[in-house]
């Protein structure tokens, strides 16, 4: 193998387009250097638009978090208001973001991660021929099966929020369709459906009982007793291949909470890195010490932030900028989710191995699990006799910020108007914390970090692990940049 | 028959209009592609290819070696900064993408905007403009772009446009069948190079709340169940697109939705100069009204509606419920 630095890329099965510098010695990868390579400008487009706008443009930010975005504008616009969503407008929102989040878990696990097991590389293995036949990019058996499922369960957004991607329907208020009690009959069966079809296509096994597996030695149980089911499929490749044992990046976590309840969230918000920490918006700052940007000399917070790009080649390697807390790198997402929330299979797999491509996958799949009941807990308390949007107009003058979960991770927007108009939108998405480039101390980012140790063999190009490494971030490079 | 071989590049877009493509049913996006003979040589989301396999790709394309039917592009097209396009070099090459764009549409049969971005610059045109973003044919309402309005593709028809942010699954997978049929020509396109299989009909054909624009019932507040043209910005009556006969995700669609139509199929929907979701009049009338309808008869036929705007329609529009139903007893107040 050769020695130096290699530049890899395209990436497909990843949201937008990815770079990856990586030198490599004794057929290991020593550094790596992520980069996005795609600027288009939307802080700079959002500057002066009226602040009801950013309900228009932010989702077009990525079409895959499309979502995610809205309910992180109409939340930083709600707390300008000073006002908050209604109940049903509480429950709206949470379905149709859990209905996006969903959709792409499945279709990150099934078109985008598992195709990589169908490549000739693994030709050979004892599982090959099963899996190739099934998860082949396009041609694979799933896609009948999932692209239908897929597109059934999105039928949600169809009622909920006229269509997805890219609504209206989400406001600083609520929702802007009421349902009537019929309509919670088929909001009902179309969760049921999707249901039916994670019991028995993926996990082969009630929901229940993967929400109860507590630990890595339950799970194995759990794998060997399914004869069929996409996730103990995933496990045994996962086993084989020791997918435990790659992409490991710095085990700190950070979630904002994701699905509002009444008292508290679905899933808790936090930080771990082994142990809880307290966890302040107020310390989240970013960095732009490496990246094609201009306009800050110290890292800020992303109310005093800034985006000029510049035409500089030299000033950094990233369109991305450097997001940390309290100074430190941290990981987001499903897993990171999960651990902050205590769930104990999560927190087991973390303390055998840290955050990994095997656990980071498995948290995924298990958010399936565990947000699926809650959907359908969420249907039944909608109110169909009360209201879904509450109203009120955008001060001259204010901020807000709207701190959300994507599938992929925490997601924020800091909004600031002055004379009616937005002065300054500032946007840190997941996997411009997952995907960040180095800090001004030369800190690696995440996914940097994550890279770091991976066998890549006689040929860096050809190395599935980097792959695996890579899809198991899910990463969205539209949102990154944005 | 051989079949026709697509492949499929994103720019400067958001990948909406691939996911949204993946919403399509019965058959779904791969079946309906396979089934009409269309091969997807790449898709960044579909393809197993990656990374050296994908730049080979594109080479053999561009030498001529693999026969390129269709060049589809989803996203716009990223000339910044001053015109260097290093807003997007294509990662593993320190290429500009446009350069990409331009050999491959130059080898291509047919070229196709997949969505607003890709047709006239579409919302990364907005504000200032940051990334010096056009569409491969327009430039906004400006024909230009990439490409030049005088070029045809080698198949000699100019970029089809299927414009829509996202554009709608079946109007990709129609559009694409009847190219690879061979039954898509000049004449099954709008003025703005879209296909008139979509752009032939309205967003307001097919509203659920019809009635209450024929008599000018209006909403005045998000989640309200009337009329959206005169105080909630929509502009269904003008947007070229057949979503409320098509529908979106099953039954879907914005209006439906209880929000504007925002004219996305349109060039410059990102500009429209107000808040998206306020209309904006003068001396109380909505300026911006339907096309091809002279604006004293609407005035007037709209003054005429509203003077005889039965209770029910008058009270349901302005609430998020049916307060009065049909059968009830609706005879004017007062």
């Amino acid at each position: 193998m050769g020695e130096g630095k290699r530049i890899l890329g395209p990436f497909n099965r990843v949201e937008g387009d990815l770079e990856v510098t990586v030198e490599c010695s004794d057929g290991r990868v020593s550094q790596a250097w992520v980069n996005s390579p795609l600027y288009r400008g939307y802080e700079q487009i959002l500057q002066g638009k009226d602040p009801r706008d950013a309900l228009v443009y932010t989702p077009r930010i990525c079409g895959i978090c499309s979502v995610s975005q809205s309910v992180a504008a109409a939340r930083a616009l709600a707390a300008a208001q000073g006002i908050e969503p209604t109940a049903n407008g509480s429950l709206c929102t949470n379905l149709i973001l859990a209905a996006e989040n969903l959709a792409d878990h499945l279709t990150h696990f099934y078109l985008f991660f598992m195709p990589d097991f169908a490549r000739e590389q693994y030709a050979g293995r004892d599982w090959y021929d099963a899996v190739a036949r099934r998860f082949r990019a396009q041609t694979g058996e799933v896609a009948r099966q999932v692209l239908p499922a897929r597109a059934d369960f999105l039928h949600l957004t169809g009622i909920l929020a006229g269509k997805w991607p890219h609504s209206l329907a989400l406001q600083p208020g609520g929702s802007t369709r009421p349902i009537a009690a019929h309509e919670r009959v088929k909001l009902a069966n179309t969760i049921d459906d999707f249901r039916e079809f994670l019991e028995q296509v993926l996990f082969d096994a009630a929901l229940e009982e993967v929400t109860t597996i507590n630990d890595q030695d339950a799970l194995l149980t759990f794998c060997q007793s399914r004869a069929s089911g996409d996730f103990a499929q995933f496990v045994r490749i996962a086993q084989d291949l020791e997918l435990a044992g790659i992409g490991r990046a710095a085990d700190a976590f950070l979630s904002y909470g994701a699905y509002t309840g009444n008292d508290s969230p679905l899933f808790r918000a936090g930080r771990w890195a082994g142990a809880e920490l307290v966890f302040d918006a107020a310390d989240i700052s970013e960095d732009i010490s490496h990246s094609w940007l201009d306009g800050q000399r110290e890292p800020a917070h992303p109310w005093d932030g800034s985006t000029i790009p510049v035409d500089d080649e030299a000033a950094g390697y990233s369109w991305c900028k450097a997001p940390r807390i309290d100074g430190h790198v941290v990981e987001v997402g499903a897993l990171a989710r999960q651990v902050v929330d205590g769930q104990p299979l999560i927190r087991d797999l973390v303390a055998r191995n840290g955050g990994n491509v095997f656990s980071r996958v498995v948290a995924r799949l298990l958010e399936l699990a565990r947000v699926v009941p809650a959907m359908q807990s969420w249907v039944r308390q909608i109110e169909p006799s009360q209201s879904f949007c509450e109203h009120a107009a955008v001060p001259d003058e204010g901020q807000g910020a709207g701190l959300v979960e994507a599938a992929r991770g925490s997601l924020g927007h800091w909004l600031r108007i002055r004379n009616g108009r937005i002065l300054n939108y500032q946007i840190v998405a997941p996997t411009t914390w997952n995907f960040s480039p180095r800090d001004r101390d030369a800190v690696p980012g995440a996914l940097e970090q994550a890279l770091v140790g991976t066998e890549v063999g006689d040929s860096v190009e050809d190395s599935v692990a980097i792959q695996h490494v890579i899809r198991s971030f899910d990463p969205c490079m539209v949102c990154t940049v944005h | 028959m051989s079949e026709f071989n697509l492949l499929w590049l994103q720019s400067g877009g958001c990948g909406g209009c691939s996911m949204s493509v993946l919403n399509a049913e019965a058959p779904d996006f791969y079946r309906s592609l396979s089934r009409n003979g269309i091969n997807l040589l790449w898709h960044p989301s579909f393809s197993e290819a990656s990374g050296r396999e994908f730049l080979d790709l594109i080479q053999r394309i561009e030498d001529g070696e693999i026969r390129l039917d269709a060049l589809c592009l989803e996203g716009s097209v990223m000339m910044g900064p001053r015109g260097s396009g290093r807003f997007h070099l294509l990662a593993g090459s320190r290429r500009p993408m446009f350069d990409v764009i331009r050999a491959l549409a130059g080898q291509a049969r047919f070229t196709v905007a997949i969505g607003s971005c890709a047709a006239f610059g579409g919302i990364t045109m907005a504000g200032p403009n940051p990334g010096e973003a056009i569409g491969l044919q327009y430039e906004g309402k400006q024909a230009g772009g990439l490409l030049g309005s005088e070029w045809r593709s080698a198949g000699d028809l100019p970029v089809i446009n299927i414009a829509g942010c996202p554009t709608h699954p079946n109007w990709v997978i129609d559009t694409l069948v009847q190219l690879a049929a061979g039954e898509l020509g000049q004449r099954q396109l709008d003025s703005n190079h879209r296909p008139r299989s979509y752009t032939d009909h309205l967003v307001h054909h097919g509203c659920p709340r019809n009635e209450y624009y024929e008599f000018k019932a209006s909403a005045e507040k998000p989640s309200d169940q009337g009329c959206m043209m005169e105080h909630l910005g929509c502009l269904g009556t003008q947007a070229r697109a057949d979503c409320n006969t098509r529908l979106w995700n099953g039954s879907g669609s914005c209006l439906r939705g209880g929000y504007a139509c925002i004219n996305c199929t349109a060039p410059e929907f990102e500009e429209p100069g107000h808040c998206f979701t306020e209309t904006p009049k003068i001396a109380g009338i909505p300026i911006g009204l339907p096309t091809d309808m002279p604006k004293a008869w609407f005035v007037a036929l709209a003054s005429l509606a509203k003077a005889a705007t039965p209770k029910r329609l008058r009270v349901n529009a302005s609430t998020d419920r049916i307060r009065i139903s049909p059968g009830q007893h609706d005879e004017r107040d007062d």
